[in-house]
């Protein structure tokens, strides 16, 4: 036992040390910092440049109409249409024609400009159009537009979902769609990025003939075992750095840049559901706490734990076995791409997962070991029976208990075969024969 | 139980799937001596070694280290220095070395100090801190040899250990080797290198196609392959005739004034009649029975086993 304690250590410590490590726990948390912050950031940098629109208005409906925004500005010409309109694309600014109709109801305008518009321009323009032509309409068939106005209420539609037993939460699709697309895309990370790390470990021990050495003081299941706990630290290490640092990096931006009203009002642009937040009167922070206290960030961090560990053992005791057999790094291939095979098809599925997380497919995918971690977590978000749950994990326990098993076999034979072209066949011998 | 050998390897046999690797192989290794595991390529060696440190199990036989079966508990007793052995690269040396003394059982401390010690008798106590690839293959033999003996095992198994040493080394090697015998510890070791054997071993055994050709103390294995050969060094002014038949000349040569001869004794004719014979026809300088070396014997024994 105590053995395993230094294996696990050294496993552990070697990794932690490398560059390589503390390279990846810091680049990991800048680049999910970077998805949650940039879009937001993008968008405020390039409505920075001012823009100018000049109006010409045939209908004179729109006098004044259009106010001055942040960074667009709005004046008015009446020359010749096609000499203002030269005129304003000269200076690179936008040119918005409204053209009398026959039916002297403008709905259809024009919008000239050398570059995109941009949506903020088009949608101000569209809205600002809309609501002049629908109170002019109104007021057309003798309807006060500001008894419309107050008779105006905003309706928000929680969707609840009721669970066995009654309980009822809230949930939204859309950040549970997110959700379970990250969640499900982590694990798979995680799962190849250390899983390859024990197939890269065993393989260095082997063709560093230190493996004799080691096996003479230790058996080789200790050996193999020490190593894919000890990676499994090193793994949870860095899924926790990473969750801490990422919060620190939002924080820090969140604090630093967006602080006033203003940006959080671009932020919520972005969000459909915080502008919607923003018009009711709830505040945005608020709403956020609501949607992930539906979610109960709690079930999910707990499960993408257990779901990594369970897959990470499973798949890290098939690619030690993979490693004790082969010789060069060449040869890995042959049966890397069996193994990983169900991994690649649970990610292949996730569009369909995601859109039936109950459907058949769903939950046969997320009770077989070898694509229950990616499966079950993408539909953990979406609530999943209790017993599914267990049974799952169950298998999945069960699941890798078999591999290691299978694999304690295979490396122990493996790792002291040198110079021999290692099939299906040869490997198949290895697992029914006593070595 | 008193007992005389460290370690008894009896009727060993393991099959692989396509090969016999051992047939009832038996070896005894006296204690406080050192035993040389002689055998070509492919011979099964490293598959007794194997079995002996529990890496692979045997099929049948039973292997006793001090007169008990052995087990789990007594690889901390056994020092075993693989033919194939290699070092974490990117590992220090130190750090390495006290890992290694750790799996096989010691304290860290304990570790520590003694790694000291044999630093500073290597003289390589700089390397401490540096990472295993910066060392040359003879540097990290020097310091898999020290692991392989740092915790003061009763047995040792080297396995093929002067291989990729330059002379100098070699010579140390060997004496560190006889040292730890005088010390108290019991040492296998297998070579292909037979000059090292002659020097070294007090015992040996020969290992042929998965059988055991021959065993036994060195110098009773050179007496039962002798050849009854004698050089016989003299000064005369003409060659010596010998009586034929009784008497076979294998080979002569001079050197200055100095004649030898190496003479074969025939029909139970003992050394002194040879002797009596000479000694009238020229002045006998020296006189001195020829063992064949362990070489000789090695090549005689492979070759007429595979034919």
């Amino acid at each position: 036992m105590n053995k395993i304690f230094l294996i696990i250590r050294r496993e552990y410590l070697s990794r932690v040390r490398k560059k390589s490590f503390l390279i990846m726990t810091i680049i990991g948390p800048v680049l999910m910092a970077a998805m949650i912050i940039l879009p937001a950031y993008i968008s405020d940098w390039t409505e920075a440049t001012e823009r100018k629109v000049a109006v010409m208005d045939e209908t004179g409906w729109f006098f004044e109409k259009f106010k001055d925004q942040d960074n667009v500005k709005f004046y008015h010409v009446y020359g010749d249409f096609k000499e203002e309109k030269d005129s304003a694309l000269l200076n690179g600014e936008l040119f918005l024609f409204i053209p009398k109709t026959e039916l002297n109801i403008p709905v259809n305008s024009e919008l000239y400009s050398t570059m995109q518009p941009g949506l903020n321009v088009t949608s101000y323009i569209k809205s600002v159009m809309k609501h002049e032509v629908e109170n002019k309409k109104l007021l057309a068939s003798g309807i006060d537009p500001e008894i419309i106005k107050s008779s105006k209420v905003n309706i928000n539609l929680s969707t609840i979902r009721v669970e066995d037993g009654g309980i009822e939460k809230k949930s939204n699709t859309e950040v549970e769609v997110g959700l379970a697309a990250f969640a499900g895309i982590l694990i798979y990370f995680f799962i190849f990025m250390f899983g390859v790390q024990v197939l890269k470990g065993v393989m260095e021990e082997k063709s560093n003939r230190i493996v004799e050495v080691i096996i003479s003081s230790v058996k080789p299941f200790q050996l193999m075992l020490g190593k894919i706990i000890g990676v499994a630290f090193v793994g949870l290490t860095q899924f926790l750095l990473w969750i801490l640092l990422t919060l620190i990096f939002v924080g820090a931006f969140q604090s630093g840049i967006f602080t006033g009203e203003n940006d959080l009002q671009i932020i919520g642009q972005n969000n459909e559901l915080l502008n919607n937040a923003k018009d009711s009167g709830i505040s945005p922070m608020v709403m956020i706490n609501e949607i992930i206290g539906g979610i109960d960030i709690k079930v999910m961090m707990f499960s993408f734990i257990f779901y990594f560990l369970g897959g990470y053992l499973l798949y890290a005791s098939l690619f030690a076995a993979i490693g004790g057999a082969i010789d060069h790094d060449t040869d890995s291939q042959q049966f890397m791409l069996p193994v990983s095979m169900p991994l690649v098809f649970a990610i292949a599925l996730s569009g369909v997962i995601i859109n039936q997380p109950d459907s058949n497919l769903a939950i046969w995918m997320s009770m077989i070991p070898f694509t229950s971690p990616i499966t079950m977590m993408m539909r953990i978000p979406f609530g999943v029976p209790l017993w599914q749950i267990w049974t799952s994990v169950g298998l999945l326990i069960t699941g890798f208990i078999l591999t290691t098993y299978m694999a304690s076999k295979i490396y122990k034979t493996g790792i002291l075969m040198y110079g021999q072209k290692v099939s299906y066949s040869i490997i198949w011998k290895w697992l029914t024969n006593k070595y | 139980m008193d007992n005389k050998y460290t370690l008894q390897a009896l009727n060993v046999s393991k099959n692989y799937a396509n090969h016999k690797a051992l047939d009832n192989v038996s070896i005894e290794v006296p204690a406080q001596s050192i035993f040389g595991l002689l055998g070509p390529n492919g011979a099964g060696k490293t598959t007794l070694i194997r079995i002996i440190n529990l890496i692979s199990i045997m099929d049948q036989g039973k292997v006793m280290l001090n007169g008990n079966p052995i087990n789990t508990k007594d690889i901390a007793n056994i020092g075993y220095l693989p033919e194939e052995r290699g070092l974490y690269k990117k590992m220090k040396v130190g750090e390495q070395a006290v890992y290694l003394a750790q799996l096989k059982g010691m304290s860290r401390r304990d570790a520590i100090k003694q790694l000291k010690y044999w630093f500073e008798k290597f003289e390589i106590s700089s390397w401490w801190n540096k990472k295993v690839e910066e060392l040359s293959k003879g540097m990290a033999q020097k310091v898999q040899f020290i692991v392989t003996v740092l915790h003061k095992p009763d047995l040792l198994i080297f396995d093929e250990p002067f291989s990729g040493f330059d002379p100098i080394n070699v010579n140390i090697l060997k004496e560190e080797i006889l040292n730890l015998r005088d010390d108290g510890a019991t040492i296998i070791f297998s070579t292909h290198n037979m000059a090292s054997v002659e020097e070294l071993c007090d015992n040996i055994a020969l290992i042929n196609n998965s059988k055991t050709v021959l065993s036994g103390e060195i110098n009773e294995v050179k007496e039962k392959f002798k050849d009854n050969l004698f050089e016989i060094a003299y000064k005369s002014k003409s060659d010596i005739s010998l009586s034929p038949g009784n008497y076979t000349l294998k080979e002569t040569k001079r050197e200055r004034n100095i004649h030898y001869a190496n003479v074969k004794i025939n029909n139970g004719k003992v050394p002194n009649d040879l002797i009596k014979e000479i000694i009238n026809q020229a002045e006998i300088v020296s006189f001195r029975e020829i063992l064949p070396s362990i070489n000789d014997i090695f090549i005689q024994q492979v070759s007429s086993n595979q034919s």
